[in-house]
């Protein structure tokens, strides 16, 4: 079995940690990491309970492929009541995190209650204990990793901590681990703050040592190692170019959210797309991209590092920010740039270095940015609201409100709880670009036809990981289906929502369904797990984590009308590209949705669809 | 003819493939931190170095050990830790200049790279490339062939 069976219950009021087995019966149903800590949540805690208080219950949590050489896994998730939106949050990280806690002999950690005082958790093999952050409190991811292994003169120690957004419960916070990856959205990183938990850090020497069959295992997963390296985007496209691979290409398609979404297409995306990274600078005759890198066991190497030019405005006096780093990825560079108008990549980069820093979602803050810049536009907010003029554009005020939002200054705070609070609270809930109160990421909805049905119903909120169908609406993955058009799109997005939740519960990165299918998955499952790992089995498997994590939504208050796009994509057609005059066709897709899905017209799974799936 | 690890850093991602390979190899577990090659992250400056033994001519683990614990294997010229013999002193630890020999606490015997048996499971796991298994005469063939190719081009011009 690819599972340790054991699972960690810190109870953070009390200050104990005790060990209890994993639910074994709960594992055949829901595998790991999101399918599994999600059925302990929602047994856990009242939907309706204020996700910042000490009734909320965060899950940090493993799948049985995490700490195994199937590549990429080294993910792991974390599942929690999400403050941006009420709904059930599960953020996903690689680094070096996930493995660790497998090699630790946990699969899972459960966090309840608040602590008093600042702490944090290690845990060395079998041994747990609180121990005082106080000391702590104040300090940034980076600064916190590195106390942390000093203190325990343990340079192998890998950590996972929230910055000064997390302390101060910025509702986009995020959970970091290994200095430059994190568990990013729906403000996991404030529910860790407001349970008083700084870090967890993990130790692990007792590896994973509970595989079905090891020989059957190293040969399947060496195979399907080889089919992500002779695929052209997880062997060539991702290592050389990242994500940002993307950034011309959903330009060209007329599909890239810029200024606050009011344009499909950025006039300056070739200065921060994956290109410009390759390029040398005329400043310093370097290249922004120093090299590429990849979280554990992964074999495709997307991530990006990078090195800021030393000379720009906004680190010039500031050598801390000078070394290699994380980024940028797609997301971080759209959020931050497009999204703004900002075409200026040493400013995007420098505000992804804060968000990495103190632990900021760069996605929801880039956009909230945008919805910010579009009230100063409006002349809703003025320069001495916001404490900076704040246009279109504008790499100052991005690096400015990027420092105020990560330290909780001024305006910074206002920022700092979402885009939806922000512009419900001057008047204009319509500018707000979000899905349940989370911000959208990078694809147009007008654009790419799927991705509004995916941002619209994922359970998380506005979201691309949900069901990427930018695979197939763009790049043909698995098969080419016409983003322009809403046809077919119900039954794309179902699918690839239930797919994508298997590849989430099993502990790998959603990255290799650029080349891999669930068939490919599925035999390094059944190599790693007893029981029957069926694909019939896993399908259901994928939708059973759906439907559960609705039924949640629905009993946390949540209805059809949550499941909706802001007016401006319904009503404000594309000006420009090949998406030119459409708007989405959410309104159309939604109701063939809920009925593919075996849901009423209300969005409520019936009771025929719960009793197939065992709910 | 023996073969030695060959290791390009700049081709090394970081993943740790190598890592867990060398523990399943060797321990049946899938465990980095019983690996007997180890990938060092210098963050700042964004480079991964996977770091092993070199299996050196004149080894000074093999010289140090009081019980002859360490032994050439002559097939393919590593240097082997005997784990029936190795009384867990650790004198090899300290003679080795590079680090390369280390203790296991699991065992109470050391643990050193063995080449296993002339298959690196690290080479075969390597996705990149950054860690090669070739002709240990000629280790630095391809720094030669790339230095090559930039002098015929110097002179066709």
């Amino acid at each position: 079995m690819g599972w340790n069976r054991k699972v960690l219950r810190v109870n953070l009021t009390e200050g104990t940690c005790t060990e209890e087995p994993l639910n074994m019966q709960w594992a055949d149903e829901y595998l790991g990491s999101r399918g599994l800590a999600t059925k302990y949540l929602v047994s856990e805690i009242d939907p309706k309970v204020d996700p910042l208080s000490p009734e909320n219950k965060m899950i940090m949590s493993t799948g049985p492929l995490t700490g195994t050489p199937a590549s990429t896994g080294g993910r792991y998730t974390v599942v929690t009541k999400g403050p941006l939106t009420g709904a059930i949050a599960c953020s996903n990280s690689g680094g070096f995190f996930g493995a660790e806690m497998k090699f630790a002999g946990w699969d899972m950690i459960i966090l309840e209650g608040r602590s008093p005082t600042p702490v944090y958790l290690y845990v060395e093999n079998d041994k747990a204990q609180l121990i005082d952050a106080s000391d702590l409190w104040g300090k940034s991811c980076w600064e916190t990793e590195e106390a942390i292994k000093h203190h325990h003169q343990d340079p192998l120690v890998r950590v996972s901590s929230i910055g000064l957004a997390g302390e101060n419960q910025v509702l986009f916070a995020c959970i970091v681990n290994d200095l430059h990856r994190a568990a990013g959205r729906s403000g996991v990183g404030a529910v860790m703050g407001s349970k008083n938990l700084k870090a967890v850090a993990l130790r692990g020497t007792k590896g994973v040592s509970g595989i079905k069959d090891m020989k059957a295992f190293m040969k399947i997963t060496a195979e399907k190692k080889k089919v992500l390296a002779d695929n052209a985007v997880t062997g060539q496209g991702l290592p050389k170019f990242g994500t940002q691979v993307l950034m011309n290409v959903i330009n060209e398609m007329g599909a890239l959210p810029t200024r606050n979404h009011k344009d499909v297409q950025f006039e300056d995306a070739g200065k921060i797309s994956a290109e410009a990274m390759h390029e040398k600078r005329p400043t310093d005759g370097k290249t922004h991209l120093v090299t590429n890198a990849a979280c554990f066991g992964c074999t495709i190497a997307c991530g990006r590092i990078s090195e800021i030019d030393k000379g720009h405005f906004t680190v010039v006096n500031n050598p801390k920010y000078w070394g290699a780093s994380g980024g940028l990825e797609y997301e971080a560079a759209w959020a931050l740039g497009a999204a703004n108008g900002v075409g200026d990549l040493e400013a995007l980069q420098y505000a992804n270095l804060l968000c990495n820093e103190q632990g900021m979602d760069p996605i929801s803050f880039g956009a909230t940015i945008g919805a910010v810049m579009e009230l100063y536009e409006m002349g809703i907010l003025t320069k001495e609201q916001i404490g900076i003029e704040a246009e279109f554009g504008s790499a100052e005020a991005l690096a400015r409100l990027t420092e105020m939002t990560a330290r909780g200054e001024g305006f910074g705070k206002e920022i700092g709880q979402g885009s939806r609070r922000l512009c419900t609270q001057y008047g204009h809930p319509e500018l707000s670009m979000t899905v349940k109160g989370q911000e959208f990421p990078a694809y147009d909805a007008r654009g790419i036809q799927g991705m509004g049905l995916t941002y619209a119903t994922s359970n998380r909120g506005a979201c691309h990981l949900r069901s990427y169908t930018v695979a197939s609406e763009v790049l043909g993955i698995p098969v080419k289906t016409d983003p322009l058009t809403t046809e077919g799109k119900p039954e794309l997005v179902k699918a690839f929502q239930d797919a994508t939740a298997v590849f989430d519960a099993a502990g790998i990165c959603v990255f290799t369904s650029f080349a891999w299918t669930l068939a490919d998955v599925q035999p390094q499952i059944e190599a790693a797990c007893e029981g029957d790992w069926s694909m019939d089995k896993l399908n259901e498997m994928g939708e059973r984590i759906w439907n559960m994590e609705r039924l949640f939504n629905n009993a946390a208050g949540l209805t059809r009308k949550d499941d909706d796009l802001p007016p401006r994509l319904k009503t404000e057609p594309a000006k420009v590209g090949p998406a030119k005059g459409l708007v989405s066709g959410i309104d159309k897709m939604l109701p063939e949705y809920y009925s593919i899905r075996g849901w009423t017209e209300e969005g409520v799974p019936t009771a025929a669809t719960l009793a197939r799936l065992g709910l | 003819m023996w073969k030695s690890l060959h290791i390009d850093p700049k081709k090394c991602t970081g993943c740790l493939q190598c890592e867990m390979a060398c523990s399943v190899e060797h321990t049946g577990v899938i465990n980095p931190s019983k690996s007997r090659i180890k990938v060092f992250s210098f963050e700042t400056e964004g480079r991964k170095v996977p770091y092993t033994c070199t299996q050196c001519t004149e080894a000074w683990c093999l010289n140090a050990c009081p019980v002859d614990a360490i032994r050439i294997d002559a097939a393919t010229g590593a240097k082997e830790v005997h784990d029936d013999v190795c009384v867990g002193c650790k004198v090899c630890t300290i003679a080795c200049p590079f680090g390369t020999v280390n203790y296991n606490q699991d065992t109470g015997k050391v643990q050193k790279c063995d080449l296993c048996g002339g298959d690196p499971a690290c080479a075969t796991a390597c996705p990149t490339g950054a860690i090669t298994y070739v002709d240990a005469d000629w280790t630095g063939l391809d720094r030669m062939r790339a230095w090559a190719a930039r002098a015929n081009t110097a002179v066709s011009e």
